[in-house]
């Protein structure tokens, strides 16, 4: 699977990225950007997730259940385990949302279309009235999360970005891995013709049901990241439905066309937002709700798709 | 069962909402036989298919492969055992190449999970595709986009797809519909000399009775869900039922 995976040229292009962005944000950047690649690259992971099924033509509108489960799976492995080092509060969002994912995934794979986006949505908000309720769980003010560690050390901002940037590196080289794989190939190959997929020999069920662990598992593990980068969990802020209409809309913002878009996707989504805030704090909205019509009437392929013509021009120019 | 039949079919019936489909069908089927399957819109002939290919399941009877009872399989199941089917609308991927389609199929015919985890461009299973699609004619074409083909290319994709795990069965759901007079018998001649080289026991359904009376070896004709004659071609084609029911002369 992972066999000249290092070759692939996304993969170098996603690694370049991840080292200029860590550098340039270390070194020349302002610090309040430190905040934006932070949160950013953390829900880039669950937007690369949501790629991943619309390239199988499903839309989840409710994959907050699975952010804010790998979330609240942090705050309560501190609260009750003491837990607060990043590899381990990774994996437990990781495993906590893909075992949630697993269950559910018995139930979403028999629908699509708008059925499929809606049950999820409707899952989500069971967990917003589970949490919201209980008290146990700080009710709507939610928990906070102590600052993370790495083998006992306390980790600054800076360092937590480098160590974010690295799973998000290793998370997205093993997607990718998975998208040359025949398994991947058929995320494509579903979306085409699904009857086909079967009399071929494979269970299109259990094809969407991979797809949807593997998408719960990096939802889970952004819920977490952002959990440790932002230092409180609750439900508005992670479960609600307008957290899984972000992630939505990052998703068709950035395009579905490689492994790096999510990522860059919603690192604009945080500029966007806080430079939208700054200008008009009272409809701050608009200009992001703007920025995604914008978007989609002049480039229906997302963010990657711009700066793919802007590359194969520049590549043309260097022809001639 | 002779060890010769592959496919037996006993007492099968279908009924959707009271309304009989198919009505104590009985065929056997051997091996390396060519099976031509004909009869008017709405006859029953497709019904027949899908109930083979696990598509449908049956109201009653049983349907025997290889000795083993594989009344209502499913699908996919249906194609890892050897009994595969193409379609009366080509169903292929339409927005990958024609190369890509196959190997598609190829891997998954391999059947073992760790063809799944490896990388999609791997040299073994495009040689192999390559092979094929020599065999179905189809090499120039391997680099196109599906969508931008003939019928005719696609019905021999879909054919190709459908035997690269070498079936023991295939069932064709009428191979040359939507292809043009020019290239019905070219098709032919491509499907049915790669299939007899394998030795592959073809059922194929068919409206164009001089594709029939040029290829197959046997012919089952349905009216109304029951099977009114099977014979060979010749005597079939003169049979009055048939010659009434089916040709409408």
């Amino acid at each position: 699977m992972f066999k000249d995976i290092f070759k692939d040229t996304s993969v170098r292009i996603l690694i370049t990225f991840m080292v200029v962005l860590c550098v340039s944000a270390s070194l020349v950047l302002p610090e309040w950007m430190q905040n934006n690649f932070l949160y950013g690259l953390s829900r880039g992971l669950a937007v690369l997730g949501l790629m991943l099924l619309w390239r199988t033509n499903l839309i989840s509108f409710g994959h907050a259940l699975y952010y804010g489960f790998g979330a609240y799976a942090v705050a309560l492995s501190q609260k009750y385990f003491g837990i607060t080092d990043i590899l381990l509060r990774f994996a437990i969002a990781v495993i906590a949302a893909g075992v949630l994912g697993f269950m559910l995934g018995f139930i979403l794979k028999k629908y699509r279309e708008i059925f499929f986006a809606m049950l999820s949505l409707a899952f989500s908000m069971v967990l917003y009235g589970l949490l919201a309720k209980a008290e146990f769980l700080g009710s709507t003010d939610g928990m906070s999360i102590s600052p993370s560690t790495l083998l006992g050390m306390e980790l600054t901002r800076e360092y937590l970005l480098f160590l974010i940037a690295f799973f998000v590196i290793c998370t997205a080289v093993s997607i990718q891995a998975y998208l040359r794989s025949t398994l991947g190939h058929l995320t494509t190959a579903i979306s085409d013709n699904e009857i086909r997929v079967e009399y071929l020999g494979f269970s299109v069920e259990k094809a969407i049901h991979i797809k949807y662990v593997i998408s719960a598992c990096l939802a889970g593990g952004a819920g977490g990241l952002m959990a440790a980068s932002l230092g409180q969990v609750d439900p508005d802020s992670m479960v609600n439905w307008n957290v899984s209409g972000e992630l939505v809309f990052i998703t068709i913002m950035s395009g579905s066309g490689n492994i790096l878009a999510p990522f860059i996707g919603a690192i604009v989504f945080e500029f966007i937002r806080t430079y939208a805030f700054e200008w008009a704090p009272q409809a701050w909205q608009m200009i992001v709700g703007g920025t995604l019509l914008a978007i989609i009437f002049f480039f229906p392929g997302g963010i990657w798709s711009v700066l793919e013509k802007i590359f194969n021009q520049g590549k043309k120019k260097n022809v001639k | 069962m002779s060890s010769n039949i592959v496919l037996e079919v006993s007492d099968l019936n279908k009924s959707f909402s009271g309304i009989t489909a198919a009505h104590n069908l009985n065929v056997s089927i051997k091996k390396g036989e060519i099976v031509g399957i004909i009869g008017a819109n709405g006859a029953g002939k497709t019904v027949f298919v899908n109930m083979i290919t696990g598509y449908l399941k049956p109201t009653s009877g049983k349907i025997e492969f290889l000795g083993s009872d594989i009344t209502g399989i499913e699908p996919r199941d249906a194609t890892h055992i050897g009994l595969c089917r193409s379609f009366q609308i080509s169903q292929v991927f339409m927005t990958m190449t024609v190369k890509e389609n196959l190997m598609i199929a190829m891997s998954l015919a391999k059947k073992s999970g760790n063809q799944l985890l490896k990388p999609f461009q791997d040299e073994v299973i495009s040689n192999e595709c390559d092979k094929i699609l020599d065999l179905y004619k189809i090499k120039d074409q391997k680099d196109l986009t599906v969508s931008t083909l003939s019928q005719g290319i696609r019905k021999l994709l879909d054919i190709s797809m459908a035997v690269v795990g070498n079936p023991k069965v295939i069932l064709l759901d009428e191979p040359t519909s939507g292809v043009s007079v020019e290239e019905k018998f070219g098709i032919m001649d491509i499907v049915i000399s790669a299939l007899k080289q394998t030795g592959t026991s073809v059922l194929f359904v068919e409206h164009d009775m001089e594709i029939v009376e040029r290829y197959v070896d046997r012919v089952i004709a349905f009216y109304q869900g029951e099977i009114i004659c099977d014979a060979p071609p010749k005597e079939a084609l003169s049979n009055e039922k048939v010659i009434e029911y089916v040709l409408g002369h």
